[in-house]
C-alpha cells in the first residue's frame, strides 16, 4: 500500500470537488470568503478523518444491511462535537457559516469515503484517506472562496485592498450566481487542462 | 394566512433553496438531465419534505426541548428521523401505492442524503419552536412543502434547459457538468429579481 499515493490522490487526482464533484453545497455557499472556507474545510475535514477511522475500526462488526445508518450516527455524533467545540471557541465563525455546520453530516463525501474506502481498508489507510481528501476539499474552498472574495468583495482574508482596486468589485460574485458560476468556470479550466494533458 | 402566503411565496421564489440557499445541489445537478425524472424526484422530495418537517418538529418540541437535548441532540436525531421515514414510505408506497412507488422508487433512497431535506427541518426550527405546537408544526410543515415545490421549480427548469442543452455546441471542457453550473448561474441571477418582494 503506497500511502503518498492515498494521500495526494485526494488533492490532485480524485480532488473531491473538482473531479468527484462530491460536496457542491457547501462548496458554494460558504466560499464568500476565504475566513469561511477554511473554517469549514478544517471542519469536514476533522469529521471526514475521525469517521474514517472510527467506520474502519468498526467494519467487522457492523452489519451490511444496517452500515448506512450507522456510519451516519458516527459521522453526526462528530459533527455534534465540531458544533460544540465552535460554539465555545469560535462563536463567529459559527454563526457565518450557520446551516451549513449541521449539514456536514449530509456531505456526500464523507459518507462516500465511509462507504468507498474506510469500509474495507485498515484504519491507518482511512487516516490518510480521510487527511488527504479533507485536504483537497480544503484546498478547492479555498481557491474558490478567494476567487469570489477578491472579485466580490474587494478584499483577501477580510483585508480590503482600499479605494483603487476596491471600485471595480462585482458583488454577484459573493452572491448566489457568482458561486455558480465560479465554479462552473474552473471545473471547466480543469477540464481543458486535463483534456491538453491527454492529447500531447 | 399571510404568515403562509409570505412563506411560500419566499420559499418558492425569493429563498428558492437550490438557487438561493445552495441546499439539494447534488440532485440539482445530478437528476436534471430529463424532464420525467425532475418531476419525479421533485414529488418525492415535497413529499419526504413536508413528512419530515413535521415529525422532526414534533421531536423537537414535545422531547428534545422538554429533556434539554436541542442542543446536543438534534442533527443526530433529525439524521436518524428522515432516514427511518425515507424507508418507512419506500415500505408503505410499495405496498399501498405499487403506480407511485414505479415512478418515485428509485429517486426515495437519494434522499436521505439530500441536504436539502435536512437544512429545510434545521431552518426555522429555533423561531417557530418558540409557538405553540400546532402553530409551530402547520408553519413547519408548510415551508416544507414550499420548499420542495422551490426544489422541483429548479429541478424542472433545469432539466429543460439540459435537454436543449444536448443539441448546443458546447466545447469540450465545458460539456457536462460545468455547462450546467453556468446554466444554473444564469437562473439564479433571474431568481435574484425577487429578492426584496417579501
Amino acid at each position: 500500500m503506497n500511502l503518498s499515493k492515498e494521500f495526494f490522490k485526494g488533492i490532485f487526482r480524485e480532488n473531491p470537488v473538482f473531479v468527484l464533484v462530491l460536496g457542491m453545497c457547501p462548496t458554494l455557499a460558504v466560499t464568500t470568503s476565504v475566513e469561511k472556507a477554511i473554517g469549514m474545510g478544517l471542519a469536514s475535514t476533522f469529521v471526514l478523518v475521525c469517521s474514517n477511522v472510527i467506520i474502519s475500526l468498526i467494519k467487522k462488526v457492523v452489519p451490511d444491511e444496517v452500515r448506512i445508518p450507522i456510519f451516519i450516527v458516527v459521522i453526526a455524533t462528530f459533527v455534534t462535537l465540531v458544533r460544540m467545540i465552535m460554539a465555545a471557541y469560535f462563536p463567529a465563525l459559527k454563526a457565518a457559516l450557520g446551516i451549513f455546520l449541521p449539514l456536514i453530516v449530509v456531505n456526500c463525501i464523507i459518507l462516500g469515503r465511509a462507504e468507498a474506502f474506510a469500509s474495507k481498508s485498515n484504519p491507518f489507510a482511512s487516516l490518510i484517506d480521510g487527511l488527504g481528501m479533507g485536504i483537497g476539499f480544503t484546498l478547492a474552498l479555498m481557491l474558490l472562496g478567494a476567487i469570489r472574495e477578491i472579485l466580490g468583495a474587494g478584499a483577501i482574508m477580510g483585508i480590503p485592498f482600499g479605494e483603487g482596486l476596491g471600485t471595480y468589485t462585482q458583488t454577484v460574485f459573493i452572491l448566489a450566481p457568482g458561486g455558480f458560476l465560479t465554479l462552473g468556470l474552473l471545473m471547466g479550466f480543469f477540464n481543458y487542462l486535463a483534456i491538453r494533458k491527454k492529447n500531447r | 394566512m399571510q404568515d403562509y402566503f409570505t412563506l411560500m411565496f419566499g420559499m418558492i421564489f425569493v429563498q428558492n433553496f437550490v438557487l438561493n440557499q445552495f441546499l439539494g445541489i447534488c440532485p440539482f445537478i445530478g437528476v436534471s438531465k430529463k424532464r420525467d425524472s425532475a418531476i419525479g424526484m421533485g414529488m418525492a422530495v415535497i413529499f419526504v419534505m413536508a413528512l419530515a418537517c413535521f415529525a422532526t418538529m414534533l421531536i423537537y418540541k414535545m422531547v428534545l426541548i422538554p429533556f434539554g437535548l436541542d442542543q446536543y441532540l438534534d442533527i443526530i436525531s433529525f439524521i436518524l428521523i428522515i432516514a427511518a421515514l425515507v424507508q418507512f414510505v419506500e415500505i408503505v408506497m410499495k405496498k399501498a401505492a405499487p403506480d407511485l412507488y414505479q415512478a418515485l422508487g428509485i429517486y426515495l433512497p437519494l434522499i436521505s442524503t439530500n441536504c436539502a431535506v435536512l437544512g429545510s427541518t434545521q431552518m426555522r426550527m429555533t423561531d417557530y419552536a418558540a409557538l405553540s405546537l400546532p402553530d409551530a408544526l402547520a408553519h413547519n410543515t408548510a415551508l416544507g412543502i414550499f420548499g420542495g415545490v422551490g426544489f422541483t421549480l429548479a429541478l424542472f427548469l433545469m432539466a429543460t434547459i439540459r435537454e436543449r442543452l444536448e443539441q448546443a455546441p458546447v466545447p469540450p471542457a465545458l460539456r457536462g457538468i460545468p455547462v450546467a453550473f453556468l446554466a444554473a448561474a444564469g437562473m439564479a441571477l433571474s431568481f435574484f429579481g425577487f429578492t426584496g418582494i417579501v
